[in-house]
């Protein structure tokens, strides 16, 4: 059954606003981050009229409200994804923090000079930089798979450089520019058998696709909640219990530990190891709506609606005179249509849009190297969600007509 | 909004009068929008009374950014370095003769914090240059 686009669309009140000059927002920016329908918001304004209180070692009743929301929220997250274990759902700030606490906490204990880290030529600023830091720190090295004119990880070159044994391979399930859906089961199969730990960045794949840790066999798993639908401010990282039990604890705090005396502590069991002071607590709880409401439509419904958004966008999108798209074609990406218009800055054309209410991102979208390999400093990227339609497109398309004319 | 985009300054992007590299040339220095990878190059050429005899911009960025820079290039030639370093982000908004929100702000401003860090000597274009 495919998605009802106008009563999804109902769910979301924002999309209804006027922009300034009083044209109806289309916003085609939901990579960047998600609307958010009013299920989402009213959990986390509900917790707050009703449920606010510090979680855990309370006892009255509003602690014990708080407590069970947040816990809960973080079981569903966990089916959401199908973890073994609750336990495995570490909560953060975002998909960034979520590799940040791998890069100090499992590869500080774990990788030492020359020690080698691979990653791709499609990653995101936030999975390129903590692994910058600790090479300066540690000397260890990094390589990466390189990426094909057309937009895919080249497994040949992956599988060359397997055989120098890297300890670490960190890829991006989907690419926030390309639109790239990577395999990731085979990238991860592949990893384990040269013997590395393997982190995804699936900042882009979970508010997207059906993403099962299990059946990948994914070591460490990252994302943020603000890119499916719920708030900013709290974001997974999920690990394997038997690596995240293994791991010194990361930042230092109330709620991570067991016991303290003046000169030494012990570490609390998981989850709450890795959760120092007070958590994002209605951020989680609205992040629990955000994983219901996606649930409750279905995310092959999501994934099938978005893939014909993709695929009319880019047919549309070819056709002007003087675009250029990057990425592989429709059945191998996401909702994702990265662009140049000749003679124009993707900014130029940004602005312009917004005149139309259009919201779409310009600049390198936090992936400097990857514009470098195709030799373009920036692009224009518009992109869609399960509440976009074809007439969005339609304007987009008009719009790009109106840059072409205002820049002739 | 539409002023954004005045016919002056889609001239200046497309038809830049003082695009280009001075070879030689007495001051020269290039730096990049960390926001969006605009990056932009001026060249001078000062005589021995420290006026601007000739100046040149290089790069790519938007038609804010390059605008500007054109338009800023035509206006310091024949001042004074010491007159070129009082210039703020008001002398820009007044060539451009528009108003910018706080991000297309630093489009249009790259150029004046490249040309004072350039005139000034320093490492890096800072924010400190447009005041």
């Amino acid at each position: 059954m495919t998605l009802n686009v106008n009563e999804i669309r109902n769910d979301f009140p924002i999309l209804d606003r006027e922009t300034a000059n009083g044209r109806r927002v289309i916003y085609l920016d939901s990579t960047a981050t998600s609307q958010k329908p009013l299920q989402v918001i009213e959990a986390m304004n509900e917790y707050y009229r009703r449920s606010n209180a510090n979680i855990h070692r309370g006892v009255h009743t509003l602690a014990e409200e708080a407590t069970a929301m947040y816990e809960g929220a973080r079981e569903k997250i966990a089916k959401f994804i199908n973890a073994a274990s609750s336990r495995e759902i570490i909560y953060t700030r975002n998909t960034t923090e979520s590799i940040n606490l791998v890069a100090y906490s499992w590869a500080r204990a774990n990788l030492k000079a020359g020690d080698l880290v691979i990653l791709t030529e499609m990653e995101h600023h936030s999975n390129l930089v903590p692994w910058h830091m600790l090479q300066a720190e540690r000397g260890i090295e990094l390589d990466f798979i390189p990426v094909t004119d057309d937009g895919v990880l080249d497994l040949e070159a992956y599988r060359t450089l397997l055989a120098r044994t890297p300890k670490l391979v960190s890829f991006t399930h989907m690419s926030n520019v390309l639109g790239t859906i990577n395999p990731a089961a085979e990238i991860i199969g592949m990893a384990h058998s040269a013997g590395a730990i393997v982190l995804v960045d699936g900042a882009q794949s979970v508010p997207h696709l059906t993403v099962d840790v299990q059946a990948l066999d994914a070591d460490f798993y990252a994302f943020s909640a603000h890119k499916m639908c719920g708030p900013t401010g709290i974001g997974v990282l999920y690990g394997k219990s038997v690596l995240l039990d293994a791991m010194p604890p990361f930042l230092g705090g109330g709620d991570m530990i067991k016991e303290v005396n003046l000169r030494s502590f012990r570490a609390n069991s998981l989850p709450h190891k890795f959760e120092a002071g007070t958590p994002a607590i209605a951020e989680a709880v609205g992040f629990g709506a955000a994983v219901d409401y996606l649930k409750n439509i279905g995310m092959e419904r999501i994934a099938a609606h978005e893939h014909e958004i993709t695929e009319y966008a880019l047919d549309r999108l070819e056709e002007i005179p003087g675009v250029k798209l990057f990425g592989p074609s429709a059945d191998k990406k996401g909702g994702v249509a990265a662009f140049t218009l000749e003679g124009v800055h993707p900014h130029d054309v940004a602005q312009i849009l917004d005149q139309d209410g259009i919201a779409v991102r310009a600049g390198h979208h936090c992936a400097q190297p990857l514009h470098e390999k195709f030799g373009i400093p920036a692009t224009s990227r518009a992109s869609f969600y399960l509440y976009s339609t074809k007439e969005e497109v339609d304007m987009l398309v008009n719009g790009i007509y109106k840059v072409k004319k205002m820049f002739g | 909004m539409d002023d954004l985009y005045r016919e002056v300054i889609i001239e200046h992007y497309k038809n830049p009068s003082h695009r280009g590299k001075l070879d030689p040339h007495d001051i020269s220095f290039a730096d990049n929008n960390p926001l969006c990878g605009d990056h932009i190059q001026i060249d001078l050429r000062v005589d021995a009374s420290g006026e601007v005899i000739d100046a040149r911009f290089d790069g790519h960025g938007c038609a804010i950014s390059q605008a500007s820079a054109d338009l800023l290039m035509e206006s310091i030639i024949g001042k004074s370095l010491e007159e070129v370093k009082k210039l703020n982000k008001q002398d820009i908004l007044d060539l451009l003769g528009i108003d910018l929100g706080p991000v297309r702000l630093k489009c249009a401003l790259l150029s004046l914090k490249v040309l004072k860090a350039g005139v000034y000597g320093l490492g890096e274009a800072s924010d400190d240059l447009l005041e």
